[in-house]
C-alpha cells in the first residue's frame, strides 16, 4: 500500500536483473575475458571512448552473438511471464500460463503453417503467431467451460493442456507432411537460441505493444478479482477489459513463441514468486515479471548453455527443469486457498 | 395476477421498476415485476426460496438483461452508461467474492472505481473517501487487514464500507445478514438503517427472515413464482393468509410492541 512496501520489491526484481543480463553477457563458452566485456559496452555509452583490448573476433562474438542472444531471451521471458500474469488476471486462475493455455501451441502450429504455405515474408510470422495464440486460448476456454461446471481452477488446465497436445501433434503432422521444408521449420524453431539482431527487431514493435497493453491494465485486473458481476456493478465493462487483457497476453505469447520455440513454465513460476514477494495487486504483479521474467530466462539460458558445455541443452529443458516441481507448489497452495 | 399495491410515497433519488421481467435460459424467471421505494426508505424483497429475489435485485442493478423499466432519481438507468450508473446504484451480492490476500482498504477502495478514468489511477479524493468510510464504520483499526483474516462480522461491514465508498445514493444489498449470528444481524442491520437515516440512502434488501424484514423496512415486496404477489407496508404484507399461502409454511403472525408485525413458525399438530 505505502510506496516504500512497493519500491523494495521493484529495486530488488531489477537489480537481479541488471545481475544477469551481466552474467549472461559476460558468461559463455567462448572465454572472452570479463574486463574487456565491460570496457567494450562502456565504450558504447554516448561520450566515452575506450579500449577494451578485445580482439575483432571477439568484439563480433559479443556484438553479433552474445548480446542480441542475451537481450532477445530477456524479451522472450519478459513477454512470456506478463502473459502468463494477463491471463492470470483474466481467467482468475494462478496457474494460468501460455503454454498450458494452448496459446503457444496455437502459435507454433500457424507459424508452422505460415512458413510451410507462404514462405514466412513480411507480416505473415507475427500475424499467423497472434491468430494461432488467440484461437489456442479460446479453444482451451470454451472447452473448459463445457467440459467441466465447477471443476474449478483446474479444468481449464486440463482443457488447455488437451488443446496444447492436439495443435502440437497437427504441427508434427504438418512437419512430416513438409519434410523438404523441416530445416527451415527448425530454423525457427531453434531461432530463440541463435538470436540475432534480427529476430530483436521483429519482434520489438508488438513486445512494447503488448507489455504497454498489459501494464495499463493493472487497476482494472484488479477490479475484476472480486468477479464479473461486483466488477460491472462497479461500472467496469468487465467482457471488454478481459478481451483487451486477452489479447495483449496472447500477442506477448505470440511474440515470444516466433522467435523461441518451446519455452514452458516461466509464465506460472515468474508471477506466483512475484506474488509472493511482492502481493497479490496486478499493478506490481505485470512489471515485476515482466523483468523477473526476463531475469529468469536470462538465467535459464545461461544454464542451458554451460550445463553440458559446449553442447547446449534447449532453454525449455531447464524451465521445466524448475518449473514443473514449482507448478505442484502453485497448485498445491491454491487448493488450500480453495481458489 | 399482479395485486401490487400502489407506491406509498416517492422522492427524487428513489427507485420505480415498472413491468421488469427476466428470462434465464428460455425461462421466465421474473414476470412483469413493478416496485418502488422512495427516496431515503427501505424496501425489502421477500418471498419463499426461488421466487427470483436475487434476480430481482441483480435485474434493478444492470448485471444481468431484462425487459421493462428501472428508474432511479427518476432517470431511466439504461440511458446511462455504466459508470454513471455505478454512481447512482452500489450493489453487494450475497457472497460476494473477497481475495484473501487483500486487504480491507484496498478492498473498500475498489468502491471508488466509478469516479477513475479508465487508465487511470486513485486520486487523493478517492483515497481520503475510502479513509473516512472505514473510520465511519470502525474499521480505521483493520485498514491493512487482509479479508482472508476476517470473522463473518467484520465481513459483511467491509463490503458495506466497499458499498459506500460508492457514495451512490441507492444501496442494493443481496441478503446482507447471511451466514451471521443474531448479534451481528442485528448490528448489521442497525448499521444500515443508520446509514441510511444520515445519508439519505434508498436502501433495498432481500431478506430471508420474515420479522428482521418487518422490523427494519418500510415497505415489502413479496415474490412469489417470480411475480410480485403482493407489496405495501408491513403490516399489510406480512399477513397469515398471505405467508401461508406463498410459504406453505404454518406461521402466527403477532404485532409487536413497535407496532410491526413479527412472524413466528407453529409448528403443524403431530399427526
Amino acid at each position: 500500500m505505502t510506496t516504500r512496501s512497493r519500491s523494495r520489491p521493484l529495486l530488488l526484481v531489477s537489480a537481479a536483473l541488471v545481475a544477469s543480463l551481466a552474467l549472461g553477457v559476460t558468461a559463455g563458452a567462448a572465454g572472452i575475458p570479463p574486463r574487456g566485456i565491460a570496457l567494450a559496452l562502456l565504450d558504447l555509452l554516448p561520450f566515452v571512448t575506450v579500449d577494451s583490448g578485445l580482439t575483432p573476433v571477439e568484439q563480433g562474438l559479443l556484438f553479433e552473438l552474445r548480446v542480441p542472444r542475451v537481450l532477445l531471451v530477456a524479451m522472450v521471458g519478459g513477454l512470456l511471464a506478463i502473459a502468463g500474469a494477463g491471463y492470470q488476471g483474466v481467467f482468475r486462475n494462478p496457474l494460468a500460463d501460455p503454454y498450458l493455455l494452448g496459446a503457444a501451441a496455437g502459435a507454433g502450429l500457424t507459424v508452422t503453417l505460415a512458413v510451410v504455405f507462404t514462405r514466412g515474408g513480411g507480416l505473415t510470422v507475427p500475424a499467423a503467431a497472434f491468430a494461432g495464440a488467440v484461437g489456442g486460448v479460446l479453444l482451451s476456454y470454451t472447452l473448459g467451460r463445457t467440459a467441466g461446471r465447477g471443476g474449478g481452477t483446474a479444468t481449464l488446465i486440463l482443457a488447455g493442456v488437451a488443446v496444447s497436445s492436439f495443435l502440437t501433434a497437427l504441427q508434427a503432422f504438418v512437419q512430416q507432411l513438409k519434410v523438404d521444408e523441416l530445416q527451415r521449420i527448425y530454423a525457427w524453431i531453434l531461432g530463440g537460441v541463435g538470436g540475432g539482431w534480427d529476430q530483436l527487431r521483429m519482434i520489438a514493435p508488438y513486445a512494447v505493444l503488448s507489455s504497454a497493453v498489459l501494464l495499463l491494465h493493472g487497476r482494472l485486473l484488479d477490479v475484476l478479482s472480486v468477479g464479473d458481476e461486483e466488477a460491472t456493478s462497479l461500472g467496469l465493462h468487465a467482457g471488454r477489459t478481459r478481451v483487451a487483457v486477452l489479447l495483449a497476453a496472447s500477442l506477448a505469447t505470440a511474440s515470444a513463441v516466433a522467435v523461441s520455440g518451446l519455452i514452458g513454465f516461466v509464465g506460472t513460476v515468474v508471477p506466483h514468486a512475484v506474488r509472493r514477494l511482492a502481493g497479490w495487486s496486478y499493478r506490481t504483479v505485470l512489471p515485476l515479471s515482466l523483468l523477473g521474467g526476463a531475469a529468469f530466462l536470462v538465467l535459464a539460458d545461461l544454464v542451458a548453455r554451460l550445463a553440458l558445455a559446449p553442447a547446449e541443452l534447449p532453454i525449455g529443458v531447464v524451465t521445466a527443469f524448475v518449473g514443473a516441481p514449482f507448478f505442484i507448489a502453485v497448485l498445491r497452495a491454491t487448493k488450500r486457498e480453495g481458489v | 395476477m399482479s395485486t401490487a399495491a400502489p407506491p406509498v410515497l416517492t422522492g427524487p433519488a428513489g427507485v420505480e421498476v415498472r413491468g421488469l421481467s427476466v428470462r434465464l435460459g428460455g425461462r421466465p424467471v421474473l414476470t412483469d415485476v413493478g416496485l418502488s421505494a422512495p427516496s431515503g426508505g427501505w424496501l425489502a424483497i421477500i418471498g419463499p426460496n426461488g421466487a427470483g429475489k436475487s434476480t430481482l435485485l441483480k435485474a434493478i442493478a444492470g448485471l444481468i438483461g431484462r425487459t421493462g423499466e428501472v428508474r432511479v432519481a427518476g432517470t431511466p438507468v439504461d440511458r446511462l452508461r455504466h459508470r454513471q450508473r455505478a454512481r447512482l446504484i452500489a450493489y453487494a451480492p450475497q457472497s460476494p467474492a473477497l481475495p484473501p490476500d487483500m486487504t480491507v482498504y484496498e478492498y473498500a477502495l475498489l468502491g471508488r472505481t466509478p469516479y477513475i478514468p479508465y487508465l487511470g489511477r486513485e486520486s487523493a479524493l478517492d483515497k481520503e473517501v475510502t479513509e473516512s468510510v472505514l473510520e465511519r464504520l470502525g474499521l480505521t483499526g483493520f485498514a491493512s487487514r487482509p479479508l482472508g483474516e476476517l470473522s463473518g462480522g467484520e465481513r459483511q461491514r467491509v463490503v458495506l464500507a466497499r458499498a459506500l465508498a460508492q457514495q451512490a445514493p441507492v444501496l442494493l444489498l443481496d441478503e446482507p445478514t447471511t451466514a451471521l449470528d443474531l448479534g451481528h444481524q442485528q448490528q448489521v442491520l442497525e448499521l444500515i438503517d443508520r446509514l441510511r437515516v444520515t445519508d439519505r440512502l434508498t436502501v433495498v434488501t432481500t431478506l430471508h427472515d420474515l420479522s428482521l424484514a418487518g422490523q427494519y423496512a418500510d415497505s415489502l415486496v413479496l415474490l412469489a413464482g417470480g411475480r410480485a404477489v403482493a407489496a405495501g407496508p408491513p403490516g399489510r404484507v406480512l399477513t397469515e393468509p398471505l405467508l401461508t399461502r406463498h410459504f406453505g409454511a404454518q406461521i402466527r403472525v403477532e404485532t409487536g410492541a413497535d407496532g410491526r408485525p413479527m412472524v413466528f413458525l407453529v409448528r403443524p399438530e403431530a399427526q
